[in-house]
């Protein structure tokens, strides 16, 4: 008899249990699914409001005309061949200097005390705020070396902000390389340039990309330090030395002098869409060259 | 008995650090013949495999002692160019290592590094590097696909075709068949019957029953030295060496 009750209240312990852990697993899925809900819904709603309010106001003019009465009126045409120009300028320039760091500091130097320096050095310039990058290149760049606003300054101020972004995901993406592929290239009779030039960055050139799209991500989202280096005129920048306005700091000036609401959200319109292409665009030539080279990955 | 040897090793030592890996290792390679490197694990075959063609040059805190005679010139001389020793001694590794490459540019890797450019010359190296690795009828249609589509034992006569492209003397072959199924490995055994026509090779192996299906000679590798090394026939069938002897009939290892 006692042993029959006995079995009877475990058994019913037992099912109190299992109900008690299915119950906290169904909260903390449901908890997960919400987390990950809020990211797609602030990212689409972001998205959608602006393009709502700005896709209306976009039309031929809007890109092919030049900003009349300080952006109230007309396009925005200067403004993107500035944001382009700059970008280039500034990717043209970052882009050798991170790539050459990177291959540096993965493949030909050994841990020591200068190199452990030259580490913390680029974590440090990786976080340290737009604004300083800002101010130093309007000391350095506009005045001292007299380049004043122009896309020059700019481009440069911007390059030193992205190269560190640019090393980083260079260097991670070099460590995953195998040594098996290194070897079978040396064992060749290859050099070692030669495996790092032909073997090593080729294989993980999506990576590589990942880190340019990174860069031009941050330099075309960039505004209080491009005011500083490459001030804000509305002209059509034709020479380097030219100043420049970009979409992101045209935006900035439109919204905080509240001149015009239309012209303000066809702007950030222009400026998502744009970025959204240049994302699509990388991962179609990351895909592409992956599906040429590789099955894996 | 006169017999052409191709690599003299005299009195080989080499160190990680503070441990030697190998100990005062002489032997003769002899040219045109497979020979076979056998023992148990961690027993030095692959390290010694690796200095023939100063691979091993690419570990820090390496250090080695002694002579490696390549057609009577020492490969470990000041003057002698690795880059130069390597077209000249190929290696497949135990892995299949293609790179992620099609199969048409990893033949053709070799050849371009070393300066050939014109496409015609380039096409009729891949064409007859694949054939001698018995790979060509199965990816004749297919050359700018990525090789590592394909299957493991295509991969790794992949990695031979490569090797064959740079023409080397001597083929270094590191446990080539341990990573394949049966049927691959019987493959590639077959191809090293074939290659050893043009080709000096020494293959380090696990599989005794390879060691003796595929080489002409076998050398007894223990804790870092050369026990004996002899005509395969004979190592199978009255070793000179007790250990060796335990080791083939499989008391240790």
């Amino acid at each position: 008899m006692t042993v029959y009750t006995k079995t009877i209240s475990h058994l019913v312990q037992m099912t109190r249990k299992k109900k008690k852990i299915k119950y906290t697993e169904k909260i903390a899925y449901g908890f997960i699914y919400l987390m990950a809900f809020l990211t797609i819904f602030a990212l689409i709603s972001i998205i959608g409001y602006v393009l709502i309010h700005g896709v209306k106001h976009m039309n031929w003019e809007f890109f092919t005309q030049e900003p009349r009465s300080m952006g109230r009126e007309g396009g925005i045409f200067s403004i993107i061949v500035g944001t382009i120009y700059l970008t280039l300028v500034a990717i043209g320039i970052a882009t050798p200097i991170g790539i050459a760091a990177a291959i540096h500091l993965t493949e030909y130097a050994r841990e020591n005390k200068f190199v452990k320096l030259i580490r913390f050095g680029i974590e440090i310039l990786a976080g340290i705020p737009s604004i300083i990058f800002g101010l130093f290149g309007f000391v350095f760049f506009v005045i001292f070396l007299g380049f004043r606003w122009s896309i020059l300054s700019g481009g440069l101020t911007l390059a030193m902000m992205i190269f560190p972004i640019l090393i980083r995901t260079t260097e991670e993406a070099l460590k995953t390389v195998p040594l098996s592929y290194r070897e079978g290239s040396l064992a060749l009779g290859a050099t070692k340039w030669q495996t790092i030039a032909r073997v090593v960055l080729p294989s993980r050139a999506s990576g590589i990309l990942t880190g340019l799209i990174l860069g031009i991500g941050r330099a075309v989202g960039e505004t209080a330090a491009v005011i500083l280096t490459a001030g804000s005129s509305l002209g059509l920048p034709i020479s380097i030395f030219d100043p420049a306005r970009t979409m992101s700091v045209h935006l900035y000036m439109l919204a905080s002098e509240g001149m015009s609401k239309e012209k303000t959200f066809a702007t950030a319109s222009v400026l998502i869409v744009w970025i959204l292409c240049i994302n699509f665009l990388a991962s179609m030539i990351a895909q592409r060259y992956v599906q040429k080279t590789n099955i894996e990955a | 008995m006169t017999k052409d040897i191709k690599i003299r090793v005299r009195n080989l030592n080499l160190f990680y650090g503070h441990f030697q890996a190998l100990v005062d290792m002489n032997i003769d390679i002899v040219q045109n013949k497979v020979t076979a490197l056998i023992g148990p694990s961690g027993c030095g075959k692959s390290t010694f495999l690796r200095t023939l063609n100063r691979l091993n040059d690419l570990i820090q805190d390496v250090k080695i002692e002694g002579k490696v005679l390549l057609d009577g010139k020492n490969i470990y001389d000041d003057a002698y160019d690795p880059i130069e020793l390597r077209k000249r001694v190929g290696m497949v590794f135990q892995k299949p290592n293609p790179f992620p490459k099609t199969i048409y540019e990893n033949v053709a890797y070799g050849p371009r590094i070393h300066g050939i450019k014109e496409k015609a010359k380039l096409d009729e190296i891949v064409e007859k590097s694949l054939r001698r690795a018995a790979l060509w009828d199965e990816v004749r249609h297919k050359l700018d696909k990525p090789a590592l589509g394909l299957s493991g034992g295509q991969q790794q006569r992949l990695c031979i075709a490569r090797c064959l492209a740079v023409e080397p003397e001597v083929i270094l072959m590191d446990e080539p068949t341990s990573a394949l199924d049966p049927i691959s490995t019987s493959k590639v055994e077959d191809l090293i019957g074939e290659l050893k026509k043009d080709y000096t090779i020494i293959i380090v192996t696990h599989n005794m029953q390879q060691a003796g299906r595929v080489s002409d000679y076998t050398s007894f590798f223990l804790n870092g030295e050369i026990i004996e090394t002899d005509l395969t026939s004979n190592i199978f069938s009255k070793p000179a060496d007790k250990r060796t002897e335990d080791y083939i009939t499989g008391r240790f290892g």
